[in-house]
């Protein structure tokens, strides 16, 4: 197993208006990996990423990147460090100054993480070629380019100080289906040169499967499931992740279609926050929070409904849930045809 | 016989039955100050009652702009031709106030963003009470009042007697949109055109208002035109599908036909991007370059040619015609469907030669 470039545990956030937006959440990134973030808006995915940089003060937890303590950087060293964390937003016409030529915001990206002046011209032409862009374009300002070509500038500045970790947050969201495959195909092509891990954070569930070695599901801040890209579109085990992955639209004949909508954060659900739409929920569901349960190795899962059922060894199933349970299909979602 | 006459008779049952919206070479045109921007060009298609047709393209193709134009939302800001027959009626041919009456009666349209067409200073229920006394569907303030009850219900509402009371800003995204599908429905309309009528919605919610869609055009039969960049919303929904690229149609066929053995380079690069497990990382058939975004001049000839692997020579000088290339559909592609040479030079017997 390859190092573990970014660990963070127990990472909370709590806005000043009460929304309790990432809920004692823990992932972790190996080198040269790409793990993507799903859910719905609302579910926290790009508060994590925020945390995970520090562009956000997380109220609890921690975060080690590389070995060493991320939270506890002084000014100075943080600012050095973010030069191997790297961020691709996901409106390139709004993230590059539109005052300044492209070439000029991948430069000054490069000499805030301190590279000699002499070094930096050589840099930005190497990188607007690496992704596809012509070098002559870097005298261009932003509005001159198109969507796509934004977003390949925005991914050469990120790349352009070798940064071990990419965040991608909704990277490819806001374009074309034929350049988000483009854009796609580019990102893949870079990691296979630079080895770079990427944090992938999108909605659309067809993306992440495509582009993720391991997934992270979250709903209402809280992570119900984790596990390799191919496990959990073969065998989803929290009914949340089951239901999205159904929802993927063109895709399945027997769609789990859920009720309702999304509590609201301000105010959520006791025990497990799914539970309102949950088509398996069962009395117990209410009173206790769910925590991440082994389904296999490299497959947690937050339901013990499921787990149980999955599972029967497990050691953590409640003991009497079963029995007590209000449900006439416990183990199973009835599917709409 | 020209081919666009042909591909508005696209199933057996639909040449009995007369199709509900029928839309005849209409073209667009805004006039700027400095040239003039064909928006679509020479679009036909119809839709039987019952049926759902899918105009599917990205940003800039054309889709919305027909949607719009069909129901005549531009007013004097573009140059419209060609004709619109909805049940026996020339749209392009009503006054002003016929088609107010006809718009939200006849022909009702669900928008892309609910939040941008609810007033927001208005509660829903006042919304809805006052489509449907504008077209005397209900007289009577009360009348009015509790046939909008029935109307949210009817959209999966929970709770209407309270949505009727709220803000739109009190609702969800989705709530809101199904308040959008309770007025577009509230006349019970015989076309429903919706723009882009999930892309706001989270996936799981998305799946729900497709549900409802689906559910509502079984109960009501009406005929329903819908606009997505979705592939796998096209392959949810459509009955037919019409793939748009810079303004025209490219391909058209039933979803099937289209989305499972594409004959426009267009629809299979668009297929091919579309990410799935099933595909290896780094290996999407991009295609490449970008769509031509709005308003930007076109290629010569084919506009797609510069960005299809399987442009020829010919590609570059003339614009192909959408022919028909099999029973039930048409491509504007020579070169994936047997040559230039058997393409229409504005011979029509050689269009009726590549029919065959």
């Amino acid at each position: 197993m390859t190092k573990e470039l970014l660990v963070a545990e127990h990472l909370s956030k709590r806005f000043p208006n009460g929304v309790l937006a990432v809920d004692d959440v823990s992932v972790t990134i190996r080198e040269g990996e790409t793990v993507g973030i799903v859910g719905e808006s609302g579910c926290g995915k790009s508060t994590t990423a925020k945390l995970l940089m520090r562009l956000l003060e997380p109220d609890a937890g921690t975060v080690f990147f590389d070995g060493f303590d991320f939270l506890s950087l002084g000014r100075t060293l943080l600012r050095r460090a973010r030069g191997t964390i790297q961020l691709v937003p996901q409106n390139p016409q709004t993230s590059l100054n539109p005052r300044l030529r492209i070439g000029a915001s991948i430069a000054f990206n490069l000499r805030a993480h301190g590279w000699a002046r002499k070094d930096i011209g050589p840099r930005v032409e190497s990188m607007l070629d690496r992704v596809g862009i012509d070098p002559a374009y870097a005298t261009r300002y932003p509005h001159q380019l198109s969507g796509g070509q934004l977003q390949r500038v925005a991914i050469a500045r990120a790349l352009a100080t070798d940064p071990k970790l990419v965040v991608c947050d909704e990277a490819v969201s806001a374009l074309d289906k034929s350049v988000q495959a483009q854009v796609l195909n580019l990102l893949t092509d870079l990691q296979r040169d630079s080895g770079v891990a990427y944090l992938f954070i999108s909605h659309d569930l067809a993306v992440v499967e495509h582009f993720s070695d391991r997934v992270v599901v979250m709903y209402l801040g809280r992570v119900v499931e984790e596990a390799s890209a191919s496990e959990l579109w073969r065998r989803p085990v929290h009914p949340y992740s089951e239901a999205l992955l159904s929802s993927v639209p063109g895709r399945v004949d027997d769609r789990i279609v859920l009720s309702g909508d999304l509590p609201s954060p301000a105010n959520p659900p006791s025990g497990c926050v799914f539970r309102t739409r949950c088509p398996i929920a069962i009395a117990s569901c209410a009173d206790v929070r769910p925590s991440l349960d082994r389904v296999d190795d490299d497959h947690v899962a937050a339901c013990p409904v499921r787990v149980d059922a999955t599972d029967p060894s497990a050691d953590f199933a409640v003991a009497g849930v079963s029995a007590s349970s209000t449900s006439t299909n416990p183990g199973g979602i009835d599917r709409v045809q | 016989m020209t081919v666009t006459t042909e591909m508005r008779v696209t199933a057996p049952e639909q040449a009995v039955a007369p199709a509900a919206l029928e839309v005849e070479g209409v073209s667009v045109t805004f006039p700027t100050k400095s040239r003039e921007i064909d928006a679509v060009r020479d679009v036909s298609f119809g839709i039987a009652a019952g049926k759902t047709l899918v105009l599917l393209g990205e940003s800039g193709s054309g889709k919305s702009v027909t949607s719009r134009a069909i129901m005549r939302l531009y007013g004097r800001s573009a140059r419209i031709t060609g004709a619109v027959q909805l049940a026996g009626r020339s749209l392009f041919d009503l006054d002003e106030r016929a088609m107010r009456k006809l718009r939200g009666a006849e022909i009702a349209m669900v928008p892309q963003d609910p939040t941008a067409a609810l007033d927001p200073l208005r509660r829903v229920g006042a919304q809805i009470v006052e489509v449907l006394r504008t077209h005397d569907i209900e007289k009577s303030r009360s009348g009015a009042k509790a046939r909008a009850l029935d109307l949210l219900a009817s959209v999966g509402i929970p709770d209407p007697a309270r949505v009727l009371r709220s803000y739109p800003h009190e609702l969800s995204g989705g709530m809101r949109q199904r308040a959008m599908i309770a007025v577009a429905i509230a006349c019970e309309p015989s076309v429903l055109v919706a723009d882009e009528p999930t892309t706001a919605l989270d996936v799981t919610v998305q799946a729900q208002v497709l549900e409802l869609f689906a559910e509502l055009q079984e109960r009501m039969g009406m005929a329903m035109l819908m606009v997505t960049h979705d592939v796998g919303v096209a392959r949810d929904i459509a009955d037919d599908v019409a793939v748009m690229y810079a303004g025209r149609i490219v391909e058209f066929g039933t979803a099937n036909d289209v989305l499972g053995s594409p004959r426009h380079p267009y629809t299979m690069g668009l297929l091919g991007a579309v990410p799935s497990h099933t595909v290896a990382r780094g290996a999407l058939l991009a295609i490449p370059g970008r769509p031509p975004a709005a308003g930007e001049p076109l290629p010569a000839g084919c506009a797609f040619s510069p960005r299809c692997p399987h442009a020829v020579s010919e590609c570059r000088d003339e614009v192909p015609a959408l022919l028909q290339v099999a029973t039930d559909r048409a491509s504007a592609c020579p070169v994936v469907n047997g040559g230039w040479d058997r393409w229409d030079h504005g011979d029509e017997g050689a269009a009726r030669q590549a029919a065959t």
